[in-house]
């Protein structure tokens, strides 16, 4: 926070900073930072309102609740990894940011895990923005392959076009809409507000749900005439806005009607910040300020409503005394500058929205006002709700209402502290909106080339924008006061499909094919699964083979030891096929092993003897450990004579192949072995004479890391079988008697 | 479970030597045959040994940790020292060596690598001890 005030001052003269810190190079990925005007304010938001949120967290919980380690981790890792995503000027690194973010997310809606609603929840908005982010991916990589390199300033300035860069950019706004919670996806963001309301007010209302609309913003002025990006953008902003202001209406529950409100508002911002025009940008960019500003606020408010007086219903609440009035005044402020009440933020940037769309628009400016004017009467009509929800007694005008709270105790002036610096800013701007031109302005400098003096104004004159406002309220207050015939109107008109049915049928079907898909591959048959496996061994190389040139019988023998050896080895495996004891067959393997090692010995690998022999004295005593639980006896087959001469020729076919892919391979080197690389290596670089184990640990550590890897999660895994059948025979025992 | 005197004795005397031996691997394996895995396997095939003379129970008394610990502990080791050149602005895994004098044995040659072929010797170690205790009992084995 300290650091983006600092840069503040350069960047809004035009400065941009920028780091590079390269990651992988081999890759090319690296981590590139840039700082420009909007990240700025991003980043200002970002800070200050996570600063605001930990101090307000102090006061909500208590020092003893439980599992608070676990909400402050994800937390601080939230704010870095948006911080990261707002500042980032690399696509893909701006996308590991964006799914830092979703799991976050995904961590601190969960946090209330004893809560089946909560963890719900969870999973829904980590399935819903993980699945956008997905499709992000796709549209990210189509995007930077067409225009040959990731730099998003670099796209930006540059743009290509083609199919394949509208079928990218519809990609990407799907995961921009995901998260941000656009129609018909933003069933999720109410789910999310099962999350405690320090991690509603920081998430889900200031900032992650911003990063979609932030995207978009980026892109706007690039594919602001694309064919595909206005459409999609200003239909899906617009019924976003006009639904979760239809919905915020029908809400009793004062978090579920600021988070309704919050996907309007969002909806608002797609519009302004998407349409790819410069006015609406400079509108968009006020708006997402003020938003910022008052939705913080008022979901602190809600947060301190529910901390004291336990609910959160509106009809319920009737909270006044001397206690209160200072959160009402923040309250009431906050509230009026989302309805747009002049002399506060709010109502700067809906006017210059309502300006913009007067201005520009081609042939949807008629629709986008008419439609922002919708979605802000209902804006005017759900703020004066909340207000008189939560301060003025509702007592007797609604039917079932809960039983009202009294005596609320009011709130410490340290627990509504943190709004007050918000509060104040949405007053100052709103009165002031001079003092945040540098800010804006840089902000939309960076989005648009050329002039970016931006001149905010209160009074603008008797003019069309000002007209629409002033209706807008009027129609908002008349909504308000008919709110109980609304509600009832609302309640009974049929339910609207929403994105949630779709994502429950959707959740229920991979179920269901899950399941079948399990019943068809996993029969259970251990012969089915054996011929599988070996006739894929056989085809694969097999159809490789047929190509490829015959180099000749190699040696065949050095010498009579090897010859010794080798009928060992040969009686040994003829043994174990034909013993009907699976004891016996264990041991008998143990000689095919042993022989091998000899045969290394001899060849002069000490190292692979040692551990062959290591291996196989281990493997035989494992083997008779894991015997005892099975029959002293091989099961006699009682397949008709024609499959068993199908596993004979199967069984040949494979030996054959083998052999014949090993002689082939061995004859078809083109290259020197890299082993003699190794070997002249060994001991400058890495210091060994043995050069089995320079290579092992030094030379390919990487692999033997993954290879213990692999070793340890299958001892994993084997403890966690045994153990758990163990307890579960047990469990069994114990309840039978 | 009936137990063999000599076989319980044999096991007692050259239990000390093997894991000696498998050590020595360890240590040796850089220059000489040997290296963490096959020294993994020895001191697995001597845990073998304590299981075959007196079973799970007796394995158990000897290694008195649990399966899960040198797993651990033995992958933390080999990823600690896969991390720590990079930390050091080196490439990962980057091994480093340096020359010390050690009283008796003389200059010896350590290499961080041997941190490494530690890790991958635990977590030999720890896969044959947990097979042991997952599958070694014996009250379930159906004859």
């Amino acid at each position: 926070m300290a650091w983006a005030v600092a840069q503040a001052p350069d960047v809004v003269d035009g400065a941009t900073r920028s780091v590079e810190l390269v990651w992988s190079n081999g890759l090319g990925l690296s981590i590139e930072l840039r700082l420009d005007g909007l990240a700025l304010l991003m980043v200002l938001i970002v800070a200050g309102i996570g600063v605001l949120v930990c101090l307000y967290a102090l006061r909500y919980f208590s020092a003893s609740t439980p599992g608070l380690g676990r909400l402050a981790g994800p937390l601080v890792l939230f704010g870095g990894a948006m911080t990261g995503l707002v500042l980032s000027d690399q696509l893909l690194t701006l996308f590991v940011f964006w799914e830092l973010t979703t799991v976050t997310s995904y961590l601190l809606i969960g946090w209330t895990d004893g809560s089946a609603r909560s963890r719900a929840a969870a999973l829904q908005a980590i399935l819903v923005t993980g699945a956008g982010g997905l499709a992000m991916l796709g549209g990210i990589v189509l995007l930077g392959e067409a225009a040959g390199t990731y730099r998003l300033s670099a796209i930006v300035a540059d743009p290509p076009s083609g199919t394949t860069v509208s079928v990218a950019l519809v990609l990407v706004l799907i995961g921009a809409f995901t998260k941000s919670a656009q129609t018909p996806f933003s069933f999720w963001l109410p789910g999310a507000m099962a999350a405690p309301t320090p991690i509603s007010t920081f998430l889900h209302s200031a900032t992650m749900v911003k990063a979609g609309v932030y995207l978009v913003a980026r892109l706007a002025p690039a594919y602001g005439d694309a064919a595909v990006w206005r459409p999609l953008v200003l239909t899906v902003g617009l019924l976003t806005m006009v639904i979760g202001g239809v919905r915020a209406l029908r809400q009793f529950d004062l978090k579920l009607l600021l988070a309704y409100g919050t996907v309007s508002q969002l909806g608002f911002l797609t519009v302004l910040l998407g349409a790819g025009y410069e006015a609406a940008s400079k509108a968009g960019i006020v708006v997402l300020l003020a938003h910022a500003l008052f939705k913080a606020t008022l979901f602190m408010v809600v947060g301190i409503i529910d901390h004291q007086a336990h609910t959160r219903d509106l009809r319920a609440l009737h909270l006044g005394g001397p206690g209160w009035r200072g959160t009402l005044a923040v309250a009431a402020a906050s509230a009026a500058s989302m309805a747009g009440i002049p002399l506060l933020f709010g109502f700067v940037g809906k006017e210059s929205a309502y300006e913009a769309f007067l201005h520009d628009g081609d042939g949807w400016a008629g629709v986008v006002l008419a439609a922002t004017v919708l979605g802000s009467v209902c804006t005017v009509a759900y703020a004066a709700r909340f207000v008189w929800g939560a301060f003025r007694s509702e007592t007797g005008r609604w039917d079932d209402a809960p039983e009202p709270v009294v005596d609320v105790p009011p709130p410490r002036m340290s627990f509504l502290a943190p709004t007050l610096p918000l509060a104040a800013l949405t007053v100052v701007l709103g009165v002031l909106p001079g003092l945040a031109d540098g800010l804006v302005g840089a902000a939309l400098a960076s989005l648009y080339t050329g002039d970016p003096s931006v001149h905010l104004k209160v009074w603008h004159g008797f003019n069309t924008a000002l007209t629409l406002s002033a209706l807008t309220l009027a129609a908002g207050f008349v909504l308000f006061a008919a709110r109980v015939p609304v509600a009832r109107a609302l309640g009974r008109a049929p339910a609207l499909p929403t994105g949630e049915t779709g994502y429950l049928w959707s959740l229920r079907a991979l179920n269901r094919g899950a399941d079948r898909l399990t019943g068809v591959v996993q029969t259970g048959s251990l012969p089915i699964y054996a011929a599988v496996i070996l006739a894929t061994a056989l085809l694969v190389p097999g159809i490789a083979l047929l190509g490829a040139p015959w180099p000749g019988w190699p040696e065949l023998t050095h010498g009579p030891v090897e010859l010794a050896i080798v009928t060992l080895i040969v009686t040994g495996a003829v043994v174990v096929a034909r013993t009907g004891r699976r004891f016996a067959a264990a041991l008998t393997l143990g000689t095919v092993g042993y022989g091998m090692a000899i045969l290394f010995a001899v060849y002069g690998a000490p190292d692979l003897a040692l551990t062959q022999f290591a291996i196989e004295t281990l493997s035989v005593v494992l083997f008779v450990m894991v015997l005892r639980f099975l029959p002293e006896r091989f099961v006699r087959s009682r397949a008709p004579s024609t499959a068993k001469a199908v596993r004979l020729g199967v069984s040949v076919l494979v030996g054959v192949v083998v052999t014949a892919f090993l002689i082939v391979a061995n004859g078809a080197r083109s290259e020197p072995p890299i082993s003699s690389g190794f070997v002249d290596r060994a001991l400058p670089e890495g210091g060994g004479r043995n050069v089995v184990n320079v290579i092992l640990v030094d030379f390919r550590a990487l692999d033997t890391l993954g290879e213990i890897t692999v070793l340890l999660v299958a001892a994993v895994g084997a403890l966690a079988l045994a153990l758990g059948g163990r307890r579960a025979v047990r469990r069994n025992q114990e309840s039978r008697p | 479970m009936r137990r063999s005197v000599i076989v319980d004795t044999t096991v007692r005397v050259v239990f000390p030597a093997i894991v000696l031996l498998s050590l020595y691997f360890l240590f040796a394996g850089h220059n000489q045959p040997g290296g963490g895995f096959v020294g993994g396997l020895v001191v697995g095939g001597a845990a073998a040994l304590r299981y075959v003379a007196g079973g799970v129970d007796e394995v158990q008394s000897t290694f008195r940790f649990s399966p899960a610990l040198p797993l651990g502990a033995g992958l933390a080791l080999a990823s600690g020292t896969a991390l720590v050149p990079l930390l050091l602005g080196d490439a990962i895994l980057e091994s480093a060596k340096r020359s010390v004098d050690v009283p008796v044995l003389g200059t010896v040659n350590v290499t961080s690598v041997l941190v490494f072929d530690t890790g991958v010797y635990l977590v030999v170690l720890g896969v044959v001890l947990a097979t042991i205790v997952a599958f070694g009992r014996d009250e379930e084995a159906t004859p």
